[in-house]
């Protein structure tokens, strides 16, 4: 089980916060691909996925029990 | 209140500053940046932050961290609102106090550019007739903050 959030721009798309993935494993481009099937729209291109609060590349791993979130690119100060 | 913090309350910059004033600090920089009603010609009526909260306060810790490195003898807080803000509001403190005046400068510029890149906060702009969530990021920052 893997969960992952979702924020801003994302979060009004999907329309939740949160969901879980019931996947053993995948990685991080595989978790993005998931994303842009799922929501169209979803901009996979522009979006970054942190892992336990660390963002991740591409290719890294993520296994079940971790916690991800999808980062549209970010406009915080 | 925490050294690094997102916080949905209004930010009080004195308690900021006073954290990070010390015997041998010779200068405190206080930077406030507020919500601007004009950007581009577009007239704001109030703008809505949202963040990953945990994640946030990891990412301006680390900040911290990279300043005190690339600025030895620098203590640093930094805080962000979320929520609602409305003209004038202050969206981010940063308080930076060092022996001399040209690091704090310098490490408190360092603090809102590192912001604007890889803190996951996010800011709607809504305005009288619409509403946008904005942002401009590189794709991949440095794998980890930390790393200078």
């Amino acid at each position: 089980m893997i969960r992952v959030q979702y924020f801003a721009r994302l979060r009004e798309l999907t329309g939740k916060g949160q969901e879980t993935l019931d996947r053993d494993q995948l990685t991080v481009q595989q978790l993005l691909d998931w994303a842009e099937e799922t929501y169209p729209g979803f901009g996979k291109d522009d979006i970054q996925v942190a892992v336990n609060e660390e963002y991740a590349l591409p290719e890294d791993i993520i296994r079940s029990g971790d916690e991800c979130a999808f980062i549209p690119p970010v406009s915080g100060g | 209140m925490k050294p690094f913090e997102v916080v949905e309350t209004p930010i009080d910059p004195q308690v900021y500053s006073d954290y990070v004033l010390h015997a041998g600090a010779g200068a405190v920089t206080l930077f406030t940046g507020h919500v601007r009603e004009w950007t581009h010609g577009v007239r704001t009526v109030y703008l809505a932050y949202e963040a990953y909260v945990p994640m946030a306060e990891k990412k301006l810790a680390e900040i911290g961290m990279e300043m005190e490195t690339k600025w030895p003898g620098v203590k640093v807080a930094i805080a962000h609102r979320i929520g609602e803000l409305h003209i004038s509001d202050i969206a981010v403190v940063i308080a930076v106090s060092s022996p001399h005046r040209k690091a704090a400068y310098e490490a408190n510029e360092y603090a809102i550019e590192r912001i604007k890149e890889v803190v996951p906060i996010w800011k709607k702009e809504i305005w009288e007739d619409g509403e946008e969530w904005l942002g401009a990021q590189k794709k991949y920052p440095d794998k980890g903050v930390g790393s200078v």
